[in-house]
């Protein structure tokens, strides 16, 4: 596609309606219905802009990557290597600090497998705030029972704001990493992330953040931020799944040793031994995700195409909306004081998975369940939520539509 | 993606299932249990326990423990009452039937030895909530099978 068509030149073209419009995913009806998707904080939908990249790698660059010196591949290598220098604009990094990964997940695995096993012995530890993703926490019990370390969970209040004392008491000289989320999966607080970096390099402790769920809905700038990695997942972008980045600054990464090994990761092999090349490309072993990758790319283009305060307002007077609308609710409770793009809640004598079964009916997809967060619902005192997400395509419709789905419940379950 | 409508929310939350949901039969540890299992659904975090005292091949008496959805509640309630003072193969074969059940079609035939069951019948148009209703039985057998 031409990506002017969605520069915001005129009325036709910016603002929620014509966002929409670039999203074809919402013009199939689900169960005779209008969709309201409202689950993009599991997963974006995809604009035109990423979907036509996609098929155009597979039409027109159809090569391997960093392999041949056909016509093919030198298409492939270039839309890739653009794609690497995307990313590293939209995060304010450097493209040789970029690391393409399969996803948040695979970005954190690397940075416990390789750093971590590296820095964090026995007596050391490792601090995880109570609001982690199971993939923000999981790599780190694992790393902390291999390294005979001891993982300590940062607390949070009711809110699910993080408790800045009690986190700057865990901070001793054993610590070596500190990994916070940036925009909470459950209760959508913004952690401080800047002051957090500050009272973690003051102890010598490193900083990893998990910009899954902010990514798409905060500014990301790496040096402001302060952190020492940042992971994000492309499918939470608007682009593909399958892809992912870690940003790390350059001197950690130099100093990195390898986790996965194999091709394109080698700068020489004999039968003996292998010679390493320079991070990004240390670890990238094998053939990347092509597609999936210049498909990311196509993704924060389309983003850059597009005015990202009028999204921000756009999506604070939704989320607004949604909060006091949930929180009116008979028998509706929020979890926490959310603060963006997501709202988790539980509606008493309805389990969420009868809530989404029942609200799917009306083309309201929400998710239900822990949310890769099982912890954290124990800390905020419930088994399970429901949860509703936004992003730039949502609109007022998609808040009607959940409100009455759920008198739909009400009436279902009696 | 099979076309569905409103009305499936109806047909699958039955009176019958909303009602062993809200009052769950059988409900609680059992103090002179033989057999334990617990099952989770790694889906959404639900827990199914358990209890079961099962003397010469006979399940005596049963009783169910955790949390969960209405649908995985509703089986698990009915099975506790359809399964007390039968022998564990005839546990079996229920839960075998019950599976089968579920797994099927939306327009298959409802085989007439299920009772209460039967109002599982909706549950069947919706692919992801199956694993919801076998979590009871598969709790059951588990029990049987290896939980002293």
């Amino acid at each position: 596609m031409d990506p002017s068509r969605s520069e915001p030149s005129g009325q036709s073209t910016a603002g929620p309606a014509a966002w929409r419009r670039e999203f074809p995913a919402l013009d199939a009806p689900v169960h005779g219905r209008r969709l309201a998707y409202l689950d993009s904080a599991s997963t974006a939908l995809k604009p035109r802009a990423v979907i036509d990249a996609v098929v155009r790698v597979f039409t027109h660059q159809a090569g391997n990557v960093h392999r041949g010196v056909h016509a093919l591949s030198e298409a492939a290598t270039e839309a890739y290597d653009a794609a690497r220098d995307d990313i590293a604009r939209f995060l304010g990094g450097r493209p040789d600090e970029v690391v393409l990964t399969s996803g948040t997940t695979g970005a954190l695995n690397l940075v416990a497998h390789s750093w971590g096993r590296a820095h964090v012995g026995p007596g050391d530890a490792v601090i995880a705030t109570a609001l982690e993703h199971h993939s923000n926490l999981v790599p780190w019990q694992a790393l902390c029972a291999e390294r005979g370390a001891t993982l300590r969970i940062a607390p949070i209040d009711d809110r699910g704001r993080i408790d800045l004392e009690a986190l700057a008491g865990l901070l001793d000289d054993r610590v070596r990493l500190v990994a916070v989320s940036q925009l909470s999966n459950v209760v959508g607080t913004i952690a401080p992330v800047a002051e957090i970096a500050a009272l973690a390099h003051a102890a010598g402790a490193i900083v990893v953040v998990d910009g899954a769920q902010a990514v798409a809905h905060l500014a990301v700038d790496v040096a402001a931020l302060g952190c020492d990695f940042y992971a994000f997942s492309g499918h939470k972008l608007f682009a593909p799944p399958g892809t992912g980045v870690l940003w790390g600054r350059r001197a950690l990464l130099e100093a990195m040793p390898a986790w996965q090994t194999g091709g394109e990761m080698v700068a020489s092999v004999d039968y003996a031994r292998a010679r390493l090349r320079e991070p990004p490309h240390r670890f990238e072993a094998g053939t990347p995700n092509i597609a999936g990758v210049i498909g990311l790319g196509a993704a924060i283009r389309y983003l850059a195409t597009l005015d990202r305060a009028a999204i921000a307002r756009h999506e604070a007077r939704l989320h607004a909306r949604l909060r006091e609308a949930l929180a009116g609710e008979d028998r509706v409770r929020v979890l926490g004081a959310p603060e963006a793009a997501v709202v988790a809640f539980t509606v008493a004598g309805a389990h969420p998975h009868d809530v989404a079964t029942i609200v799917d009916r009306e083309g309201v997809a929400i998710r239900s369940g822990h949310h890769c967060a099982e912890p954290l619902h124990h800390r905020l005192g419930a088994d399970a939520s429901a949860r509703a997400s936004l992003a730039l395509y949502n609109d007022d419709a998609d808040i009607d539509a959940l409100i009455a789905a759920l008198a739909r419940v009400r009436e279902v379950l009696r | 993606m099979t076309e569905r409508t409103r009305g499936d929310a109806d047909e699958l939350y039955q009176a019958t299932i909303v009602d062993h949901d809200r009052a769950p039969r059988n409900t609680g540890a059992l103090i002179d249990a033989t057999h334990h299992a617990t099952i989770d659904n790694p889906l959404c975090g639900d827990v199914v326990t358990v209890h079961a005292r099962i003397a010469d091949g006979v399940v005596r008496d049963l009783r169910f423990e955790g949390r969960g959805c209405a649908l995985s509640r509703a089986a698990a309630s009915i099975m506790t009452t359809m399964v007390r003072e039968r022998s564990t193969d005839d546990a079996r074969r229920l839960a075998a039937a019950f599976e089968h059940f579920v797994q099927a079609p939306p327009d298959a035939a409802v085989p007439d030895d299920l009772g209460e069951l039967h109002a599982f019948a909706g549950v069947r148009r919706f692919r992801s909530r199956r694993v919801c209703a076998t979590l009871g039985f598969r709790a059951l057998l588990a029990a049987i099978d290896r939980g002293t």
